[in-house]
């Protein structure tokens, strides 16, 4: 776990090799969390797995959170392992929402890590998020004529409403 | 020699039931060689052939021998493998053996929440069973959703296919599992328990045939009165039957 000074020689490392691509650090919890631009999460990704003295070779998650409403909306979150030093670190591409029937955007890591492939096909399935150059970019676990993205916070949540007893004097005569 | 005795035993004149097996044997080997002859055949017969309709011999057959699917949906499903255990033996109902295609079942235990992407295979293998077949929703998340209000799960199994009892619980225990299988055993026998109908005087006021808005159409006030005329019927006769059996 790289402590909040190594958090900012990594941030700063990476925006001498890659200009201008982390847009900001936090270090909460004992976690270290870089804030990447979307348009260059690929590079950031693969200068963390390939430079020598960084070697974050596994990507133990790739997830998708909604903010809204908070600009921009979306996040999708990568969890990377440096294996032999049991370091953990995160970066966080914020993506937004482009409004109307566009799906927000991102680059595929898959070519980066083989593992990512379905992690980013729930992402898509849950949240909408299309990532360019995935090979297969379906849905996983909805059924493929499913409508709508149930993860969203903008997503009814479903099921039938249910009257109990505590509830039937705010509505009288629910039932007809 | 020893016939004769035996024969003794039980005087021709006088038709009392025939207790002696010895001497019943006896007199089915006589009635197969065509010796049995006048009162002592009459009685022979009355004692050895039950008559019944075929809807009841049938309804018998059916609820002494059902075959259930082996499928398990969720958690249910282990309180259902329970059920065939020498501990709940549903073998005393003849129900122990679970058949792996649905082809060779007779009943389909819903044992667990039903996701909308699991909903079609349900109804597949419930078109693949042969007639007749029944179907058993088995805790709350088959037969309503259960705490699963949300965007993946069916609210109730009878969204989609017809389901002939409900077992309420989360899950419910093995025993429940049972004494729903004799419920619905007691259905298929053509004596079904009216339920909550009996108690709360409800026959033919179930909500299906209830519209919301507006007046009912003839085909609900159709189905309502054939409701209640069954249920009346039902009530009369095992009266009846309870009163013709005391006295």
């Amino acid at each position: 776990m790289p402590d909040a000074p190594g958090l900012e020689l990594i941030a700063k490392e990476l925006n001498d090799a890659a200009e201008g691509s982390v847009l900001g650090t936090y270090h909460e919890h004992g976690e270290a969390c870089l804030i990447a631009d979307p348009d260059r999460i690929l590079d950031i990704l693969r200068w963390l797995r390939d430079t020598p003295s960084q070697e974050y070779r596994f990507l133990s998650s790739l997830h998708g959170v909604d903010y809204l409403p908070a600009k921009p909306r979306f996040g999708v979150v990568y969890e990377l392992l440096n294996m032999p030093r049991v370091e953990r670190l995160r970066v966080r591409a914020a993506i937004d929402d482009p409004g109307g029937e566009e799906l927000p955007e991102l680059d595929s890591c898959v070519e980066l890590f083989p593992g990512a492939e379905f992690h980013e096909r729930e992402v898509y399935d849950f949240f909408g998020i299309v990532f360019r150059g995935h090979p297969d970019m379906r849905r996983i676990l909805m059924p493929e004529e499913y409508v709508g993205w149930p993860q969203r916070r903008d997503f009814p949540l479903g099921g039938e409403p249910v009257i109990f007893t505590r509830d039937e004097p705010a509505m009288p005569r629910w039932y007809e | 020699m020893k016939r004769e005795k035996l024969r003794a035993h039980a005087p021709l004149d006088e038709p009392k039931p025939v207790t002696d097996l010895r001497v019943r044997q006896i007199r089915a080997r006589d009635l197969l060689r065509g010796d049995l002859e006048g009162p002592d055949l009459e009685q022979h017969v009355e004692e050895s052939v039950l008559t019944t309709t075929m809807h009841k011999a049938l309804g018998w057959g059916r609820a002494n021998s059902i075959f259930p699917a082996t499928f398990g949906l969720a958690c249910c499903a282990i309180e259902m493998m329970s059920i065939v255990s020498p501990r709940y033996d549903i073998a005393r109902f003849g129900a122990e053996n679970l058949r792996a295609s649905p082809r060779q079942a007779d009943l389909l235990i819903l044992s667990g929440r039903v996701s909308i992407k699991m909903a079609p295979v349900c109804r597949r293998i419930y078109d693949q069973m042969l007639e007749p077949k029944w179907v058993m929703a088995m805790g709350a998340c088959s037969s309503s959703g259960g705490m699963f209000a949300n965007y993946a799960v069916v609210q109730g199994a009878d969204k989609f296919m017809p389901v002939d009892i409900h077992v309420p619980g989360c899950p419910p225990r093995p025993e429940a599992v049972v004494y729903g299988f004799n419920k619905l055993q007691r259905m298929i026998l053509g004596n079904p328990d009216p339920g909550w109908r009996k108690r709360y005087n409800g026959a033919g006021t179930e909500e299906w045939a209830r519209e919301a808005t507006g007046e009912a159409s003839p085909e609900e006030i159709a189905a309502y009165e054939a409701a209640r005329d069954l249920a009346a019927t039902h009530e009369s006769s095992r009266s009846q039957a309870s009163r013709g059996g005391r006295a």
